[in-house]
Order: C-alpha cells, then sequence, then structure tokens
C-alpha cells in the first residue's frame, strides 16, 4: 500500500451543496492548479484506503483522483485499465 | 398484485469497511474485535479469509488466535460504520421509500408495486449490488422473494457478491432442503427442541402437526412454521416510522467482576441516569423498573418492581434499581453485567397524582434531574457526578447513554 497523499484543498462552496476543488498542496510541495474536473462520483480508494467523492483532476498534462472522504482530502494516481 | 421484496445484507460488513481502509489487510484474515480490557473481547465480523479458517462471529479472541493463528485483530469503528450504513440506506432508499433497517448492516427494500414482477425486482437487486460496490467499494448480497422472510434468506444463501431469487413457483425446491437453523429466529436453542420432534430442514418444520409445535413452542412455533411455509405477511416499515417505545433500558458489562453490594449500587445509579435522561427526553414516566443480571457463569436472570406514581427522577429509579438488587440479587455476586430497564411508559404530559407527603420532594429531584440534563448537554457526561459512583473509580467512566449503540430489531410483529 502506497501512503495516504492527504492534501490542503481550496474550494468553492457552490450554493447548492457542491464543493469544486480548485487548488491544493500536499504538505511540503508547491500548490497544484486543478485545470478541469473531468468527472465527480462517490467512490472507494482502492490504492491509498478509504471512500468517498472522488474528483478526477486534469493538472498540468496529468489526470489524477482528488478524494474528499468526510473531512479530509487526499489524492491519488490514476488507475490505468 | 405479487409482493417483490428485497433483502440487502453488506457482506462481513465491519471487516470490509476496515479492509476498505486498510488495503494492506486484503486478502488476509481479519476480524474486528471487541476490546478484551473492556471484557468485549469477541470477535464481531471476520474477512473471507478468517472465516475459512474457521473464525466464527462470537468466538473470544483467544478461541479464534487458536484456529487461525494468523488472524490479525482490529479494534471497531462504529463511527465510520454508521456513515457507511447511511450510505447504503441513501443508495436503496434511491429506489423505494419504503426502507426498513435490520441491524446497521441489513435492510428490507419492499419495490412492490403494480406490474412490477420478480424478474424486475432481480433487475434493480444487481444494479443495487452493482451501484454499492462501486461507490462504497464494499459488497452485498442480496435476496429477492415475495416475503421479508424469504427475501432474508435468500440474501444468506450466495455470498458474497451475489444475488438470490426466491420465487412463489421455485422457492420450496431451495429453501425445503436447508437446516431448520437457516430461518430467521430459529437459533441453536429452538434448533435443539425441534431434533426430538424429527425437524431437522425447513420443509420438515412446515409439514409438522401444527398443534405439536403450538403446545411445545407457544404462539412462536405458529411464527416459525408459518414463516418455513413461505407465509409472512408483515409490512417493510419505512424507517423514518418511528417505533412505539415499550421500555426504555441500558445495560453494562463492566470492565471487571462486580463483586460488592456496593459496586453494584454504583453501576445501578450509572445505568439509571442513563435511562432517566432517555425517559426524559424522549417524554415519558415509567411505571415499573427492571433489574437483570448475569452472573460469572453466563446465568442471566431478571426482577421487576413497580414505580408509582410513574418516574422519570434518576434518583427513584436507582432507588428502585438498588431495591431490587438488595432482595434478589445480593447472594449472586459476583455478576459480569447489569441492566436496568424500565417499563409501562406514560407520557410525561399526562396528569400526575400529587403526592400528600414528598411532593415537594419530587418537585426538587425533578428540577435537579432538568439541571443535570442541561449541564451534561453543554459539557459532556462527566462533567457532573453522584457520589455513589466515585465509590469505584474504574466504574465510574462508565457513560452508558452516550457509548450505547441500539441496533434496531423488527420482527416479529
Amino acid at each position: 500500500m502506497q501512503n495516504k497523499q492527504f492534501v490542503k484543498v481550496r474550494a468553492d462552496f457552490m450554493p447548492d451543496g457542491r464543493v469544486i476543488p480548485l487548488k491544493f498542496r500536499t504538505e511540503e510541495g508547491p500548490a497544484m492548479l486543478i485545470d478541469r474536473i473531468v468527472d465527480i462520483r462517490p467512490a472507494p480508494a482502492l490504492k491509498s484506503g478509504g471512500q468517498g467523492m472522488r474528483y478526477t483532476c486534469r493538472v498540468g498534462e496529468h489526470l489524477l483522483y482528488l478524494f474528499h472522504d468526510r473531512s479530509c482530502w487526499f489524492v491519488e494516481p490514476m488507475e490505468v485499465d | 398484485m405479487d409482493r417483490v421484496v428485497l433483502h440487502v445484507d453488506a457482506n462481513s460488513f465491519y471487516a470490509s469497511v476496515e479492509v476498505l481502509y486498510h488495503p494492506e489487510l486484503r486478502g488476509r484474515a481479519v476480524s474486528v474485535c471487541g476490546d478484551p480490557g473492556e471484557r468485549h473481547g469477541i470477535v464481531l465480523a471476520s474477512t473471507i479469509p478468517a472465516k475459512r479458517r474457521g473464525v466464527k462471529t462470537g468466538m473470544a479472541i483467544w478461541q479464534a488466535k487458536q484456529v487461525c493463528p494468523e488472524l490479525i485483530c482490529v479494534p471497531p469503528h462504529y463511527d465510520l460504520y454508521i456513515h457507511f450504513s447511511g450510505m447504503l440506506r441513501e443508495i436503496e432508499e434511491s429506489w423505494t421509500d419504503r426502507v426498513e433497517p435490520f441491524g446497521l448492516d441489513e435492510n428490507w427494500l419492499e419495490l412492490t408495486q403494480p406490474g412490477f414482477t420478480m424478474a424486475d425486482g432481480a433487475r434493480a437487486a444487481d444494479a443495487i449490488r452493482n451501484r454499492i460496490r462501486r461507490e462504497l467499494g464494499i459488497t452485498v448480497s442480496v435476496g429477492v422473494s415475495f416475503n421479508k422472510v424469504l427475501a432474508k434468506l435468500g440474501s444468506d444463501l450466495k455470498k458474497p457478491d451475489a444475488v438470490t431469487v426466491l420465487d412463489a413457483e421455485h422457492w420450496r425446491e431451495r429453501v425445503w432442503p436447508l437446516p431448520v437453523s437457516d430461518l430467521l429466529f430459529v437459533g441453536p436453542r429452538t434448533t435443539r427442541k425441534l431434533l426430538p420432534l424429527g425437524i431437522f430442514t425447513i420443509g420438515d418444520l412446515a409439514c409438522a402437526p401444527t398443534e405439536v409445535l403450538l403446545r411445545k413452542f407457544g404462539k412462536n412455533g405458529l411464527m416459525i412454521q408459518c414463516f418455513a411455509r413461505g407465509l409472512d405477511e408483515s409490512p417493510v416499515r419505512p424507517s423514518h416510522l418511528s417505533e412505539v417505545v415499550k421500555s426504555v433500558g441500558n445495560s453494562a458489562t463492566t470492565a471487571y467482576d462486580i463483586t460488592s453490594p456496593e459496586g453494584a449500587r454504583c453501576v445501578c445509579y450509572l445505568l439509571a441516569e442513563s435511562v432517566g435522561a432517555r425517559l426524559r427526553e424522549s417524554g415519558f414516566r415509567a411505571g415499573s423498573v427492571t433489574l437483570s443480571a448475569r452472573t460469572t457463569e453466563l446465568e442471566w436472570s431478571s426482577h421487576q418492581c413497580p414505580l408509582c406514581p410513574p418516574s422519570h427522577v434518576t434518583e427513584e429509579i436507582g432507588a428502585a434499581a438498588c431495591a431490587l438488587f438488595a432482595r434478589r440479587f445480593e447472594d449472586q455476586l459476583p455478576l459480569r453485567s447489569l441492566g436496568v430497564s424500565c417499563g409501562d411508559l406514560v407520557s410525561d404530559r399526562d396528569p400526575l397524582q400529587v403526592l400528600l407527603w414528598g411532593e415537594e420532594r419530587r418537585q426538587r429531584l425533578e428540577a435537579l434531574d432538568d439541571s443535570l440534563d442541561g449541564l451534561r448537554r453543554r459539557f459532556g457526561h462527566q462533567v457532573v457526578r453522584r457520589g455513589i459512583v466515585l465509590s469505584d473509580e474504574g466504574f465510574a467512566e462508565l457513560d452508558p447513554k452516550d457509548d450505547n449503540i441500539v441496533h434496531p430489531i423488527s420482527l416479529p410483529r
């Protein structure tokens, strides 16, 4: 198992209750701007463990999963099928 | 109109959630176990590899380790299970508003509507099963049938992650050859009593002479025979319909045996605090108090006394419980657990007979409880405690009200 990579997130809280993350940063890393959110759905985090609202995000050239599990946020590299 | 009832049962629920949060445990023999330090050291749920090695729910941890030495025991996280239970319910409620819980991990769904067939039910079951796996990462088994009892039996037939349909034409072929203990409400004790009657399978039970069952088991005999015959009309009750409350009670297995009358009185008052607070919260007064006890040999007994006039005052409930203890249980020490329960409930808005003597005291005690409830709501249970509970620091840490999780039970009706 990889270590769960928790992140700090800046997000828009929409009037209809949706939460749209805008950028995130790991403990020591630089802030990563989310260029586009490709998909939002509840899903399990099979690699790092957990479950929550999964945002598939495009950051530069990369796609990754950003999870919102109850009160915390973490990132996971996207599965390649 | 033919009924279509689903029973959705999360497979090894606690263990599945733990493995989901700890992927390094995937594929290994894992059990969720209570805290042995608090004498709750039993297996609560296990993964499939652990079950294959012979680990069973309810086993003591040492027994489980004996049959499966590489067993990994993890502590339970009830807040997480309650969170998952809510999400399960939410998914199910997107199909129907008639969802009835049976514990944290099982729900019945009533999908009956004009033109909705058993085949439609099976398709819905498949869709629900897939969605739960995709969104929550845990698996469920679904039973589809025309009543709740058979739907529940169906969900037990194929595990994990499967759908079993028991329709009106074919259910007998599948169900009647099964051991009678597979039927809901036929536990080990009933199974033992059925053996001398030559009843081994559910089919035997269905065909047994009704008067014999009635004589041996009373109305419960009639009920289990109806179940075996596929006769169960009980409706799926939507979860928002609250139950009619008949009693309010709490019990506690203490961290070490209760060996002295003082210790027992301390636990009685602790439980009375919780029961009283819950009565007041729900707007009831109780007309009777029941004290139950389990000895260290695990023998269970209970005794009851009236509470006249009906009351929700902690002091009166505690005093009644202590009096019961002194009269009935003192010679049974040491005890493993004690329970206080209040019945014969009346609304606290009903008119109450004013006491000729003691009315002022009662009003003072009610005002005191009111203030204590307010303090505890704001600052937590331990902010103010009775002197008597300090007589034993080990028991004083108990918070039966907030530590208690009540798992709903719905059948029989």
